[in-house]
Formats: structure tokens, C-alpha cells, sequence
């Protein structure tokens, strides 16, 4: 009990600091929805892949992609909120509290999810827009893959930080560890018909199978869906948990470490 | 309520806290007083189960601070000497945080949310932004934050660092007030002297060693009398008179000299009259703890320093919460 009241405190402090600051929910919002508009639109015209079905837009290819993209931001914005967290001090408080430092891992984790889940939401509204038609079930659906790739990631963004001592090191994990798994999982552009070893990093990379989670969400069953989905929707399901539980293991053990 | 044992700290290359010890009693303020990096913080946050030691020990509440580390923290108190607001939050919310992490039930955190607002004078700013605070103001929320829970033992490190005296003396009997009616013990560590004289004990803490450990009373005696600040065209020369006439042996301190002497007042006449010619000024003081600290280390903790690092500190703070 005391242990869950620990694990709000914590989520609860990331929810209002999210919604207090309007600045930082509109250049969330604004980052995907400028890619969508600019590479939907621009890419569109020239970028034609073989064999697609008819009714095919590069947009509806990029758009649980730009979902993903948002969520994985939002997420690793959040969990670098820890090192920031450090440097102003306010960890400190939290740490000489009488609470076990799982516990504000895993706050930490869940407020950091939340905030990301609910950019990833209100992206969803778009849906209409691009032509791609949700029912309630599918987007409540959709709800919940994203809180668990939220999850994992920030999670894995809380293992970093809690190793980082300033922000001069955020833009090295930025350029070298989140760029690549975000192009790496076909999120902006198939991965068809790649060098094999490229091919074999995409499928290592966690992201691709959250990204593809979406696609397996919105389009299967549409002839969209065979054309854009790769993997089984259980094997992604599957992984995107996997790799949430191993990560918020990991965020659990390396903030428990620090002195 | 305090028991430390031989307690040391080890950096990479240089040992902050070399081997100290002392007790602290149930409901007794206990100062630490030392200069800048004399290794006040880092004993205090051995204390608070934030750094663990290098070797020896200590309990808190009866509970070690290595083993234990949940029950020393559920009957501690802590306020930084760095800040440690959430300044994104208004005051009723870092409260209510601390409240939570605390397990103060709900209908305890109202009341004691005004009364300990009410203390620092804050009432009025509850739902401001933390952010719009000002130094000072934001200094006074720690404390407040700090007393919210009714730990048994406070840990205050610099409390009232870039605070204003009335400010100052004010927190100085909101302290008092509390630490009588809920008997809690405080550690604090401060290097303004007079500061230090609101506790019942002190230690004087140098290079990492307790240099002597006792009451302010007990230490002004130290001193052994009134002292003489002289101040002369020629301090060499003073000095050597002193000590050829007098046998009195006299330290250089700022521009000045210092003497101690069993009566300040009636020593004066006979000063003058000897060597009134050499002499531009002379003040008598009653010891205070700044003699003290120049007596047993031969050095002074410089309060012109010590207001300048106050004001960088201030500004770094500024800098930091921008
Ligand atoms: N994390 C650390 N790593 C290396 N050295 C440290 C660390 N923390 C403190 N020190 C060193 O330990 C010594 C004691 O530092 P401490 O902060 O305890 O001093 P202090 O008495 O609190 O001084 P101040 O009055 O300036 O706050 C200093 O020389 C400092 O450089
Ligand atoms: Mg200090």
C-alpha cells in the first residue's frame, strides 16, 4: 500500500508537470504532425513502392509510423527528466524519502508512459484525416500497445539516465542509440529489399515490432494490411511486453545502484 | 539519538571525513561548524543514508545508517544545502509530495501544511509557482518542508544560507518552538558563528576532524578572557611590544591584531599609556565563536569570504533555476 502510494506520488508529479506545461505538449504535437505533413505530402508523389495495392499512400505507411516516433520522444524526453531532476536537486528529496527506490523507477516509469501515451492519443485523431478509419475497440486497442511501448521505452530511457551525470551526454544517446532505433524500424520507410545486414538490425531493433504492432492494429484485414505488416501481431505483442518487462528491470536495478 | 563511531570518507584521492565521533542527545540542537570543505556536508549526508561510509559507523534513532537505511529514513528530516524544489510545482504541491512520500495522512497534511506555511511566513503563497519564489522564500519552503513530517531527528545543512537576519532570527524560533513541543533532535551544520551559538552543543569541525566538541559557553571560556582588536600602523612591532611588556602573545587577524586579556576594560588604560603612541584603534569584545575557531586553528573562518561565497551561491542557485 505504502509502496503503490510511493509509485502515484511519483506518476502523479510527471502528469501535472506535463499538462502545466503547454509549451511542451503543442512542440510535441508539432514535431509529428510537421513529418506527417511534410514527408506524407513531399514523399508521396515520388516515392512509389512496387507491388503496392491500389490506394496506397505513403502516408498511411508513415502514420503509425509518426505515432511511434512521438511515443518514443515523449518517452525518452520523460526519463531524461531524471538526470535534470538530479541536477536541480529535486531527485535528492525523492531519494532520502523512506520509500524503496523501485518504487520511484517504476513511478518514474508509468508517468513517463502516460505522458507518452496520451501524445500518441491525440495523434490518433488524425485518423479521419488521413483516411484511415478507427473503431472504438481498435483505437482502445491501439490505447493500450502503446502504453506498453511507452512503457518499455522510457523504462529503457530511466537505465540510461540514471547512469548519465549532466545533459552534455543526452545528445550522444540522442544521435547514436535513439535516431538509429527509430530509422531503424521502418517507421519512416519500408525495409524491404535491404542489404541483409541492415535487415538483420531492423529485426533487432524493439521498436519495429511496436511500430508494426500499430500497422498489425489499423490495417490488417484491409488489403493495406498484408501489404504493410510483417511480422504475426502475437510475436509483436510479444516482444514489445518482453522488452518492457526486461527494461523496467534493468531502469529498477541501475537506479537502485546509484549511491 | 545520534551515535557516531569513527566515522571516515574516502574520495577518489582525498579523505573528506577522517574518523570522527560524537553523541547526540533526544531534543538537542547539535551544530557542526567548520569552514568551506571542512567536510560538514558529507558527514551529514553519511547521516541521512545518501553517501555510505568508508568505515566506522553510525545510528540514527538507534538504527544503522548502512543496514537499516529505511528506518533512519522514515525518522529523519533533511534540508539541503543545494536546492531541492521542484520549482515547476507551487508550494502546496512540493508539500503535498513530501506529505505522500512521507505517509502523513491527508487530514494531518492540511493542518500541518498551514501551520508549517504559517511559520515561514508563506500562508498567502501556497498555490504560487515554486519558480516565482524568490531566493530567500524558496529557502524558507525547504525548511518548512522539512519539519512537515515530525521527524525525529533534522538534518538542516546551512539552513539559512542567503537569508536575510530578520529571516534568520525568525526560522531561528520557529526551530526552537518545534524542536520543544515535538522533541525533535536537530544536527545541523552552519559556518556563520553566531549562528551556531543557538545550539546546545558544537562541534568545530576542520580538514575533516572534530577539533573540540562543547557547549558555546564552555568554548567562548576557551578563549580565556576579553579580546582586543588593535589596530597600528606597524602590527610587527605592536606585536613584539606586546610580547616584550605584557608577555601577551598577539595574532594577526584582517588588518588588526588580536589579543586576549582577563579584563579587556581595565587593560585599556594601561595599553594606552604604554604604548599609546603606536596604536590607532582599539576595540573590547566579549569572545565570541570566530575567536574560538581562530584560537584552535590558528585560522580565521572569514566572514567577508564567507559572504561572498554566500552571494556566488545565491547567484548559482539563480543560474540554475532559471
Ligand atoms: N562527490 C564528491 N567527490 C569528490 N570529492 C568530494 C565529493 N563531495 C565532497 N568532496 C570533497 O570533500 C570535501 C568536503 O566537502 P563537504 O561538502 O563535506 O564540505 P563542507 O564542509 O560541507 O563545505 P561547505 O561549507 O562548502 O558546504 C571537499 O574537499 C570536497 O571537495
Ligand atoms: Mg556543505
Amino acid at each position: 500500500m505504502t509502496y503503490l502510494r510511493a509509485v502515484y506520488t511519483i506518476w502523479l508529479r510527471d502528469v501535472i508537470r506535463f499538462f502545466r506545461e503547454k509549451t511542451r505538449i503543442l512542440g510535441m504535437l508539432g514535431q509529428p504532425l510537421l513529418y506527417l505533413l511534410i514527408m506524407g505530402n513531399g514523399l508521396a508523389s515520388t516515392f512509389k513502392i512496387p507491388g503496392a495495392p491500389p490506394g496506397f499512400s505513403y502516408i498511411h505507411f508513415i502514420y503509425p509510423g509518426i505515432i511511434g516516433m512521438s511515443v518514443l520522444f515523449t518517452a525518452i524526453h520523460s526519463a531524461i527528466s531524471i538526470v535534470w531532476d538530479r541536477e536541480f536537486g529535486f531527485l535528492k528529496e525523492v531519494l532520502v524519502a523512506p520509500v524503496p527506490r523501485w518504487t520511484v523507477a517504476v513511478g518514474k516509469a508509468l508517468g513517463g508512459s502516460t505522458v507518452a501515451m496520451l501524445q500518441g492519443s491525440i495523434l490518433l485523431l488524425l485518423a479521419p484525416l488521413i483516411g484511415v478509419s478507427l473503431s472504438a475497440l481498435t483505437v482502445l486497442k491501439l490505447l493500450g500497445v502503446l502504453l506498453v511501448i511507452a512503457f518499455a521505452i522510457t523504462s529503457l530511457g530511466i537505465t540510461i539516465a540514471s547512469r548519465m551525470e549532466s545533459m552534455e551526454g543526452f545528445q550522444v544517446i540522442m544521435n547514436f542509440l535513439i535516431m538509429p532505433l527509430f530509422f531503424l524500424s521502418g517507421a519512416m520507410f519500408p525495409l524491404r529489399g535491404v542489404s541483409s545486414w541492415m535487415e538483420t538490425l531492423m529485426r533487432l531493433d524493439p521498436l519495429t515490432y511496436g511500430v508494426d504492432a500499430l500497422r498489425n492494429i489499423m490495417y490488417r484485414g484491409t488489403p493495406l494490411g498484408d501489404y504493410l505488416v510483417q511480422f504475426p501481431l502475437g510475436t509483436d505483442l510479444l516482444v514489445i511486453s518482453a522488452m518492457a518487462l526486461l527494461f523496467v528491470g534493468a531502469g529498477t536495478i541501475a537506479f537502485n545502484r546509484r549511491e | 539519538m545520534i551515535r557516531v563511531e569513527k566515522l571516515v570518507r574516502k574520495f577518489k584521492n582525498m579523505t573528506a571525513v577522517r574518523g570522527i565521533s560524537f553523541n547526540v542527545d533526544r531534543g538537542e540542537v547539535f551544530g557542526f561548524l567548520g569552514p568551506n570543505g571542512a567536510g560538514k556536508s558529507t558527514t551529514i549526508k553519511m547521516l541521512a543514508t545518501l553517501l555510505k561510509p568508508t568505515s566506522g559507523r553510525a545510528l540514527i534513532n538507534g538504527y544503522d545508517v548502512v543496514r537499516q537505511q529505511d528506518r533512519v529514513r522514515r525518522s529523519i528530516g533533511m534540508v539541503f544545502q543545494d536546492p531541492s524544489l521542484d520549482e515547476r510545482l507551487t508550494a502546496r504541491e512540493n508539500l503535498y509530495f513530501h506529505a505522500m512520500l512521507y505517509n502523513v495522512e491527508s487530514r494531518l497534511f492540511k493542518r500541518r501544511m498551514h501551520e508549517v506555511l504559517e511559520m515561514v511566513e508563506l500562508s498567502g503563497r501556497a498555490g504560487d509557482l515554486v519558480r516565482h519564489f524568490s531566493g530567500g522564500m524558496k529557502r524558507r519552503l525547504e525548511i518548512a518542508r522539512g519539519f512537515l513530517h515530525y521527524p525525529k531527528v533534522l538534518f538542516l545543512d546551512e539552513p539559512t544560507v542567503g537569508l536575510d537576519p530578520q529571516t534568520r532570527k525568525k526560522i531561528w524560533e520557529y526551530i526552537h518552538v518545534l524542536r520543544e513541543r515535538e522533541d525533535i533532535t536537530i544536527f545541523m551544520t552552519t559556518h556563520y558563528m553566531e549562528e551556531a551559538e543557538n545550539c546546545h552543543r558544537i562541534a568545530i569541525i576542520d580538514h575533516g576532524e572534530i577539533v573540540v566538541e562543547d557547549t558555546p559557553a564552555n568554548l567562548k571560556k576557551m578563549v580565556g578572557g576579553d579580546v582586543i582588536t588593535i589596530s597600528a600602523g606597524n602590527n610587527q612591532s605592536v606585536m613584539d611590544k606586546l610580547a616584550e611588556r605584557f608577555g601577551l602573545r598577539a595574532v594577526v587577524s584582517g588588518r588588526g591584531l588580536k589579543v586576549e586579556v582577563e579584563q579587556g576594560e581595565a587593560f585599556i588604560p594601561v595599553l594606552i599609556r604604554e604604548m599609546g603612541e603606536d596604536i590607532a584603534s582599539v576595540t573590547v569584545q566579549k569572545p565570541t565563536l570566530d575567536d574560538v575557531f581562530l584560537k584552535l586553528t590558528g585560522r580565521e573562518i572569514r566572514e567577508e569570504n564567507v559572504s561572498t561565497l554566500d552571494r556566488r551561491r545565491v547567484f548559482a542557485r539563480r543560474r540554475l533555476h532559471r
